[in-house]
């Protein structure tokens, strides 16, 4: 169905779409139908600066094992980025 | 019908409608060609967007006689590749139930008052524009006919009403005035069997001119051919020819 099951975070960040670079202002993350998945529904991450017009957009559609996978990985890398960090400032 | 011996033809294009608010609301039209006078539809698109399936339900629409046209209900957040503009949306929150009743029910009269409309106006759409198609019908006592395809949110817990969504379409339907037809999915979540159930129970507590049809193997989405996840062929044929008949019987 449409879910309308989304949310949007403030973001501080780059990514780059197809006309390059650009500077982030938000992050949706929404559970609705995909456009290119095919399944009936997807973890659903826009990476947007709406300032820009609606093509300043990098999408990614995951299904749920590997949306949780990829959240496994940005804890683990963040642990790790953490871990170095506080090396260089004890 | 198609009759190989009679010309036959249609135009299609993007239009703009003025919008009660002084704005111009931008529209995809299909009709056919032709001196006669033809019944309409007005198109709300689903959450994905004013997309390429809407387009071609517009012409498919024109190639069995009904003008259609397709407002943009997303045109307010921007312009552009319309995945994108559905992405800004969904980052918004949605588009508000007022906002969608109020570019429905310009739609309805800029088709009422087309020198070519016989001046029987259908509203019909499918996921969130089925829903979308209930409110506009209950808003708008003009409308002939209402066709929702899978609505979701028909039937809404009090803990999902806000601003954007101040009401549930299911407790709008004592002012539904015009006949419904419903295609449901049995194996869909959203609206579930028991949802349309309950839909059912207000229309015929209320007395309301409806037909619902349930199709056993299919879940949500399944008229979206541009979705093989969604799509279910056989269910497919059989609802385009419900959905042809009823608007035949309401609209000519």
């Amino acid at each position: 169905m449409c879910t309308s099951i989304s949310g949007q975070i403030p973001t501080a960040g780059s990514a780059k779409g197809s006309t390059g670079w650009f500077s982030l202002a938000n992050i949706t993350v929404g559970y609705d139908h995909p456009a290119h998945l095919h399944d009936n529904h997807a973890i659903l991450l826009d990476f947007v600066n709406p300032s820009l017009g609606p093509s300043a957009r990098v999408a990614v559609e995951l299904t749920a094992d590997s949306a949780r996978a990829l959240l496994a990985a940005l804890n683990d890398t963040l642990a790790k980025g953490d871990a170095y960090e506080s090396t260089l400032t004890g | 019908m198609i009759d190989t011996g009679s010309y036959e033809g249609m135009i299609a294009e993007r239009v703009t409608i003025a919008h009660p608010d002084g704005s111009w609301l931008p529209a995809y039209c299909a009709r056919p060609l032709g001196a006669e006078q033809f019944p309409a539809v007005v198109l709300l698109h689903h959450r994905p967007g004013w997309d390429e399936y809407y387009r071609e339900a517009a012409r498919k629409l024109a190639q069995h006689g009904f003008i259609a046209v397709c407002p943009d209900l997303y045109h307010r957040f921007g312009q552009g590749d319309p995945d994108d503009v559905a992405a800004i949306v969904r980052g918004a929150g949605d588009v508000s139930d007022q906002s969608v009743i109020d570019d429905g029910k310009a739609a309805v009269a800029w088709l009422k008052n087309h020198p070519l409309s016989n001046g029987n106006v259908a509203v019909m759409g499918s996921c969130s524009g089925g829903r979308h198609a209930l409110l506009v019908a209950c808003n708008d006592d003009t409308v002939d006919a209402v066709v929702d395809l899978w609505g979701g949110r028909v039937v809404m817990a009090k803990d999902d009403l806000n601003d954007r969504y101040p009401i549930a379409p299911i407790d709008l339907t004592a002012q539904l005035n015009a006949p419904l037809l419903g295609l449901f999915g049995d194996r869909d979540t959203a609206p579930t069997p028991a949802e349309v159930d309950q839909h059912e129970q207000v229309l015929k507590a209320t007395g309301k001119t409806y037909e619902f049809h349930r199709y056993p193997d299919a879940g949500h989405g399944f008229f979206y051919h541009d979705r093989p996840a969604m799509y279910h062929a056989e269910s497919a044929v059989d609802g385009w020819q419900k959905v042809f008949a009823f608007l035949t019987r309401t609209l000519r």
